[in-house]
């Protein structure tokens, strides 16, 4: 029974003393906060984006509703839930109703995983006590970790595909066919970046990936080295299916993409699951790359907010830090122009899978030169040779398919 | 619990195979397939094999499924089929013949092999004692020191088949052609 809830949950020391009610009122809390904590943000995601893309674009924005048009985003929720809820004659019913939720429901469950905040510093693991109960601020903190958020994010993909198929009209099919491929092709990448963050970190579980980040020389962007976090950046982007790699829903050449038949409170949903997946991701990337809750520190002093508990401190800092991705995906918005689909498949396969898979070799032979006490000066010149040989070899391979393909003419 | 989470998590199995064979549309096929899979995922959750969960939801769920699904989009066959035509007039009946085959071996198995089973898989219970990634830390170790050869020649065999696919796929305009190119 208890085994049975630390494989759901993690091992949360809440239950340690069996299944009692405080325990189990502590995790309905949790759900709930994090639930409308998913909701507020997403709303405030909106119009903070439409804000900040206005002023990039010298425009005002929404300023109506509310103070600075902060309830506009209310407004227009309200409006949807009540326009009318169009069923397309050719579409297929239950998938069609099933497609929203498929997409909706990864998009919060994703969050379940995150660090919220908590006491991480000097190896204290981010317990905090709650009514006399051990805990972490997170919902869940499973052995699997951040390969949940993986599987979250593969699942993610059926929303979409689904969409598309079962509205039983072209445009719709297009988008979610390119959204289900480009989808299926940066998850290899986001993969690999991740498995250099386990390398490194040694473990899967999200508290111990932040808990190992405790100095800003020890966080995960510099511990990897830059690269495995410029591709997962790269590959979360296109995940997401926001801008430049927003081909699923390119206006001009597919009307309104994979959700053009939806209307109504299902296309919100849509809608809302693509902000909160937005937020997810920052908060993943936060965690994995630059020490969620943990607060910058240098050596040994520390940036220490006065006044504010330690662990109310750690939410303070991983909101700060989502809030600079949250706006660096804006700039990406509103700065880049959309790919076309050969480059980005260009971009996913040629690039960013083979330099994610060289950069993990490297890391693992410094890792094992480290273990079997062999020279470094040898072993990383010897791995990069090798890797720049492959290099060679994938060029030289390119090459000749193009080669080929010119020669051939296009195989489809 | 335990037995809860496996009634519920058998319920989805089954309903989802069930599914596959019974639904006469393809995409439904395809979703009921996928239940039976995050059952599967629910029942090696239910047995401290987390890793094996989420390898589960991201491979088959998250990777086969949807390549199923995409080919089914491609080719256009997401009609739903009229089962009363038999284009190969043997494979109903053999089917039937292998299922009952299939179902006899199955059970023989697990009664030759009931007094392993009623071990309690022992080492499902070593690997989730103490810390948190002995799990994994465990079947990285069975499959890169034990099994590394069979691990290594199943990789050989799936680079096999993509590069076959690759060949087949391609299109030739002539042997001639070709000779001059690849040359």
């Amino acid at each position: 029974m208890i085994a049975l809830t630390h494989s759901l949950l993690g091992i949360d020391p809440l239950f340690d003393g069996g299944l009692l009610w405080t325990p189990l009122l502590i995790v309905v809390l949790k759900v709930l906060v994090v639930f409308v904590i998913g909701l507020v943000a997403t709303m405030l995601m909106v119009w903070f984006e439409r804000k900040a893309i206005a002023g990039m674009q010298n425009r005002i924005g929404p300023n109506k509703a509310g103070p600075f048009g902060l309830l506009q985003t209310l407004a227009d929720g309200i409006k949807l839930f009540f326009k009318e809820d169009l069923l397309p004659e050719r579409s297929d019913k239950l998938v069609f109703r099933l497609a929203p939720y498929l997409s909706f429901v990864p998009a919060f469950l994703a969050f379940a995983i995150i660090p919220l905040g908590g006491d991480y510093r000097n190896g204290n693991g981010g317990l905090v006590t709650w009514f006399g109960h051990q805990t972490r601020v997170q919902l869940a903190d499973p052995p699997i970790g951040v390969l949940f958020a993986l599987a979250i994010s593969s699942i993610a993909v059926y929303g979409i595909m689904l969409a598309g198929w079962s509205s039983g009209s072209k445009y719709p099919l297009l988008g979610s066919v390119r959204a289900s491929a480009q989808m299926v092709s940066y998850e290899a990448a986001l993969g690999l970046s991740l498995a250099a963050v386990i390398l490194v970190t040694g473990t899967l579980s999200t508290s111990g990936i932040v808990g190992s980040q405790s100095s800003l020389g020890s966080w995960n962007i510099v511990a990897t080295g830059v690269i495995p976090f410029a591709i997962f950046m790269i590959s979360a982007t296109a995940e997401l299916n926001r801008p430049p790699f927003d081909l699923v829903e390119a206006e001009q050449e597919l009307v309104g993409g994979f959700n053009t038949e939806y209307s109504s409170i299902r296309f919100s949903l849509f809608f809302l699951a693509e902000f909160m997946n937005t937020i997810t991701m920052s908060a993943v990337i936060v965690t994995l790359f630059f020490g969620g809750p943990q607060p910058i520190s240098i050596g040994n002093t520390t940036l220490d907010i006065p006044l504010v508990n330690n662990s109310l401190e750690g939410s303070i800092w991983l909101i700060a830090k989502v809030l600079v991705f949250l706006y660096i995906y804006i700039w990406f918005r509103a700065s880049l122009p959309r790919f076309r689909y050969d480059q980005l498949m260009d971009l996913g396969w040629k690039f960013l899978i083979p330099a994610s898979l060289g950069w993990f070799m490297l890391l693992a032979a410094q890792r094992l030169a480290d273990n079997e006490n062999w020279d470094q000066l040898i072993v990383m010149p010897l791995s990069i040779a090798v890797i720049l040989v492959c290099f060679i070899f994938m060029q030289l391979a390119f090459r000749a398919s193009a080669k080929n393909r010119e020669s051939e003419g296009a195989s489809f | 619990m335990e037995l809860f989470v496996f009634i519920c998590a058998s319920v989805m199995v089954l309903g989802g195979a069930l599914g596959v064979v019974l639904r006469s549309n393809p995409v439904h096929a395809a979703l009921s397939l996928v239940l039976t899979l995050f059952g599967i995922a629910v029942m090696f959750v239910s047995q401290h094999a987390e890793f094996l969960a989420a390898v589960q939801v991201v491979v088959y769920a998250g990777a086969i499924v949807v390549l199923f699904l995409f080919v089914i989009m491609l080719l256009g066959v997401d009609r739903a089929e009229n089962l009363e035509t038999e284009p190969l007039g043997i494979q109903r009946p053999l089917a039937i013949v292998l299922g009952f085959g299939f179902v006899a071996l199955l059970v023989t198995t697990i009664l030759q092999g009931r007094d392993s089973l009623n071990m309690r898989g022992d080492g499902i219970n070593v690997a989730s004692d103490g810390d948190h990634d002995a799990n994994i830390r465990q079947i990285a170790r069975s499959i890169f020191s034990n099994y590394v050869v069979a691990f290594e020649v199943t990789s050989v065999l799936l680079i096999v088949a993509v590069v076959g696919t690759v060949v087949l796929a391609r299109k030739r305009k002539s042997d001639k052609d070709l000779t001059g190119v690849t040359a």
